[in-house]
């Protein structure tokens, strides 16, 4: 797993107090984790806390999956 | 009555009256209490009074920056914020007819878009501790209008919509967000009153008299405790019966 995606499993298992072995690439926020619509603004802020982003609301709308935000964070982290 | 021992208050506007009260029935609580004004002097004042668990944030609320500034200093500075109390507000009365854009912008933006600006700072850290208290001093003519104050009104009312909304929105989180609602209170500002205004106002209040900072400041003290956890996008009216809703 690339450091990335490690930090994001990371914050997911404490946002959502899901088991990390559910954080798997493909896991929908929403569908396989149990989160409402503001846990996925409070992930997006902690991303941008976590790697030092800012990531635009249209950018934020993409970012459905655990694979997504690894992929963008990716692309833009400082 | 109610023990607010450790917790962390940022309250705005603790120069006026009733921030004062407020200011000083937190600390009472047992609360450490941050005073943010725009009236240094009497800020330090009123630090000096009070003695520990004091801090002092001076700021322009009119100034966005400033007030990103003060959310950012106030949490540093007491350690995370448990309790915002939101009191600070202007008036520029005026009737409507001849209110100017600029007595309409100022009062919108000192009383309403601060608010929500500082709020939204502060809520974020207080959603990720699951816990926290916002309680907005809104006023009896947000509900009742009153001639005069179209500007004010409209402030008043829009913080109480905004407040619902938050409080739906975090409630799962542990956030309470409420506001309270005074009457006519004893300020210098009512001290300025002759006999007969007071007189007239008086016969709106079926108590018979002007409230008292300290029982607004009741009001905060126990939204602002445990006791009050399942309060919330509520308005609590401080009014002697003037207005019953």
């Amino acid at each position: 797993m690339s450091d990335t995606a490690e930090r994001v499993t990371k914050i997911v298992v404490e946002h959502l107090g899901v088991e990390e072995d559910k954080v798997v690439l493909n896991a929908s926020f929403i569908d396989d984790l149990g989160a409402d619509s503001l846990d996925t603004v409070e992930l997006v802020m902690a991303f941008e806390e976590e790697f030092g982003v800012e990531i635009p609301d249209d950018s934020a709308e993409t970012i459905q999956t655990v694979k997504d935000a690894v992929d963008y964070l990716e692309k833009n982290k400082a | 009555m109610f023990d607010l021992s450790g917790k962390k208050a940022l309250v705005t506007g603790a120069s006026g009256g009733i921030g004062e009260s407020i200011a000083r029935a937190l600390h009472a609580a047992g609360a450490i209490v941050g005073l943010h004004g725009t009236r240094e002097e009497k800020l330090q004042a009123l630090a000096a009074d009070l003695g520990d668990r004091v801090h002092v944030f001076p700021a322009n609320l009119g100034d966005g920056a400033a007030v990103k500034a003060l959310a950012e200093t106030a949490e540093k500075e007491l350690g995370g914020i448990d309790i915002l109390v939101n009191n600070a507000g202007i008036t520029k009365d005026g009737l409507f007819v001849r209110m100017s854009d600029d007595d309409w912008d100022s009062v919108l933006d000192i009383n309403l878009k601060s608010v929500f600006q500082l709020t939204r700072d502060v809520v974020y850290p207080m959603m990720r501790r699951k816990g926290g208290r916002i309680i907005n001093i809104t006023s009896v003519v947000g509900v009742t209008g009153n001639p005069g104050q179209g500007n004010y009104c409209a402030s008043k009312a829009g913080m109480i919509g905004m407040s619902k909304s938050l409080a739906m929105e975090i409630a799962s989180r542990g956030v309470t967000v409420n506001c309270v609602a005074p009457g006519f209170i004893e300020t210098p500002m009512t001290d300025a009153l002759n006999d007969k205004q007071k007189e007239a106002i008086l016969g709106s209040v079926p108590a018979k008299r002007l409230g008292t900072g300290d029982e607004v400041a009741s009001a905060v003290v126990y939204l602002a405790s445990n006791e009050a956890s399942y309060i919330t996008g509520q308005t609590v009216h401080v009014n002697g019966g003037m207005a019953m809703i």
